[in-house]
């Protein structure tokens, strides 16, 4: 094939410049997914005259403005975001877990960002005092209940780490420890529901369902700042994490630095799990999916892998926001039931085609 | 040529421990020198593996390790790592990586950039090797030997002044287990470095190594030429094998050949 024509270095070269391209193409289908998403909805507002508003000013149609702005926009750019940020979330649990079958849903992360959000509301925990007058907009965000939820992933991420470190626990038996956190912390997140208050109790279910109805320009600025900072602590890291592919072994042989970057890199995936968690509730299997595909059109190589997967994750549940509002006519279905009704059957295939090599 | 006797790998009253179990006990003064190929030898379980992990830095130890004079401990992390190529005797299967960027990775991790005369180091090792079919697959995709020659090129990309390969020649057919010992020997000497390899193949061993350190339960049992090693009252004490072995005087390579276990 190539490797016999040209050298080896001119075939490296041409596969990098492919993997390029891989992100243009799923970047564009981003785009077109989101004019997609912002032209479903209920209000018969075609995008012809949802999109002028875009770059007229509100006098024009101040109808198509305050849908775009106020509803369409923030919920299609929501979907993008939360997509990334999961996407993102799961490449790295499958590449620091070194276990392919890693996801924050599957593993329990999730369901502990769910409990932390729904104590921090029902316990009304404000990360900013009600003193700091100019920051109390943070509040209104829901950065309270966000700091909540990155205590709890980050507990369950640190019992996956602990457990991930003991002699003898491979792939399979670290996800039935997750299934077994995401049980614990589900049960929980039943005990919260049964002594929440009604309008408390509203709130819980739709976060227990996945919904993107709560989307708002303030929760887009904090996610996306989340998502910058977590890529470029990871852009940073690409080579060691590329590095863990090989083996703890081998990376460590390489002078990774295997402990720390575990632990950096689990706190930076439990951040992007809370903050999208506590904004738009529990979607799973977008984690798994998106790397999945990521993986196989490019590999494991990061600076190529991370983008990817969370480019495929924007697009992923872009288009699942999409189906949740046009699957039905004039219902808006759960967000995370459409996910797990297509990714269950993908993990489920991803069970069965490792059998064996487990031991 | 003074100078050559304080260079290399220097081993001083060294054990090493896994838990609570002391795997090598107080290994005596032991050093491999630059240029040569020292062979590792040993039964199963006798300590060769952990050796080579402990001199990695992969485990704690106890006792002296000098590289060039210079104390391997003091090393971070990452200077030791820049040191030393290191060749672990189960590499991990199913990478999605492919070959050609693998090594690439490599050499990134010790600070290099993408560049042209890094490609260049890189393909030039995988000619050596006779990977460049292979350069474009994805490691998970080789055969098991095919993923050796991979993992020695590995070690060997970032031209580190000691290379220690565990069993490099297992999973090799007949013409890599000479060629890549040839070639061993050959990076041995003309970039004077230091090559300790671990092997089961005694023939092998006499053949290419100068220099042969013998273990047995974590002791060192023999060190020396392979000619004063590797005699028959050893194997049959260390190995317990009746063997003979044959050190032709017409110049054709040495052979030992197990007879019976005892
Ligand atoms: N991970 C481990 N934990 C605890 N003990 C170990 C571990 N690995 C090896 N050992 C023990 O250390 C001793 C030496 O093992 P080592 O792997 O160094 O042997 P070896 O000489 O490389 O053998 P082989 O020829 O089979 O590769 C053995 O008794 C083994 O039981
Ligand atoms: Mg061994």
């Amino acid at each position: 094939m190539t490797g016999t024509l040209t050298s080896p270095a001119t075939a490296w070269r041409h596969r990098q410049r492919q993997g390029a391209r891989w992100l243009w193409v799923i970047g564009v289908l981003v785009v077109l997914a989101c004019l997609l998403d912002i032209s479903q909805g209920s209000g018969q507002l075609t995008l012809a005259r949802l999109l002028p508003a875009l770059w007229q000013p509100q006098a024009a149609d101040p109808l198509a403005h305050v849908i775009l702005w106020q509803l369409r926009l923030p919920i299609a750019l929501m979907a993008v975001v939360v997509g990334a940020a999961l996407a993102m979330a799961g490449a790295q649990m499958q590449t620091l877990l070194h276990n392919p079958l890693a996801d924050p849903f599957t593993l329990g992360v999730s369901a502990a960002a769910s409990v932390g959000a729904g104590l921090g509301l029902i316990l009304h925990f404000d990360l900013i005092p009600a003193g700091l007058a100019p920051l109390t907009f943070l509040n209104a965000a829901g950065l309270g209940v966000t700091l909540n939820a990155f205590v709890f992933a980050l507990t369950a991420s640190l019992i996956l780490w602990s457990a991930q470190r003991l002699p003898g626990v491979g792939v399979q038996t670290l996800v039935l420890l997750g299934i077994a956190l995401m049980f614990f912390f589900n049960a929980l997140l039943g005990v919260l529901q049964f002594v929440a208050s009604p309008e408390a109790l509203q709130q819980l279910i739709f976060w227990s369902m996945g919904s993107l109805e709560r989307s708002s320009w303030p929760r887009l600025g904090v996610l996306s700042a989340v998502i910058l900072v977590c890529g470029v602590i990871f852009h940073r890291r690409r080579s060691e994490l590329t590095a863990l592919s090989l083996g703890e072994t081998q990376a460590r042989a390489l002078g990774v630095d295997v402990r720390r970057l575990r632990l950096t890199g689990l706190l930076c995936t439990a951040l992007l799990t809370a903050t999208a968690v506590s904004f738009v509730g529990s979607v799973g299997f977008i984690g798994l999916v998106a790397p999945h595909i990521a993986r196989l059109l490019v590999g494991e190589q990061q600076q190529r892998f991370l983008p990817l997967s969370a480019l495929l994750g924007a697009l992923l549940l872009s288009l699942t926001s999409t189906l949740s509002k046009s699957l039905i006519p004039d219902v808006l279905l759960p967000l995370g039931m459409i996910t797990a009704l297509i990714g269950l059957p993908f993990f489920v295939s991803l069970i069965l085609k490792r059998r064996g090599l487990d031991g | 040529m003074i100078e050559v006797n304080a260079e290399g790998l220097e081993i001083r009253d060294l054990s090493v421990s896994r838990g609570r179990t002391r795997i090598l006990d107080s290994l005596p003064e032991l050093r491999a020198r630059r240029g040569e190929l020292t062979a590792l030898l040993g039964p199963n379980g006798a300590g060769k593996s952990t050796l080579l992990q402990a001199i990695a830095g992969l485990l704690p130890t106890d006792g002296e390790l000098s590289l060039d004079g210079k104390r391997l401990n003091e090393l971070s992390a990452r200077q030791r790592a820049a040191r030393i190529g290191y060749l672990p005797q189960l590499s991990e299967a199913g990478a999605m990586l492919e070959v050609f960027e693998s090594l690439l990775l490599a050499r990134r991790l010790a600070g290099h950039h993408d560049d042209d005369a890094n490609l260049a180091h890189c393909e030039q090792l995988v000619e050596a090797l006779t990977l460049a079919p292979l350069a474009s697959q994805r490691l998970g995709q080789l055969s098991g030997g095919q993923r050796q020659r991979v993992a020695i090129a590995q070690a060997l990309v970032r031209e580190p002044t000691l290379l220690m390969l565990d069993e490099p020649t297992s999973a090799l057919d007949l013409h890599f287990q000479l060629s890549v010992l040839e070639w061993l020997s050959r990076e041995a000497r003309e970039h004077q470095r230091v090559v300790i390899v671990a092997l089961h193949d005694l023939s092998l061993a006499a053949r290419h190594a100068a220099h042969v350190w013998l273990l047995h339960t974590g002791r060192l049992v023999a060190c020396g030429s392979p000619r004063e090693v590797l005699t028959p009252a050893r194997l049959r004490e260390v190995y317990a094998i009746e063997a003979r072995v044959e050190w032709p005087q017409d110049g054709s390579p040495p052979a030992i050949i197990a007879l019976h276990a005892l």
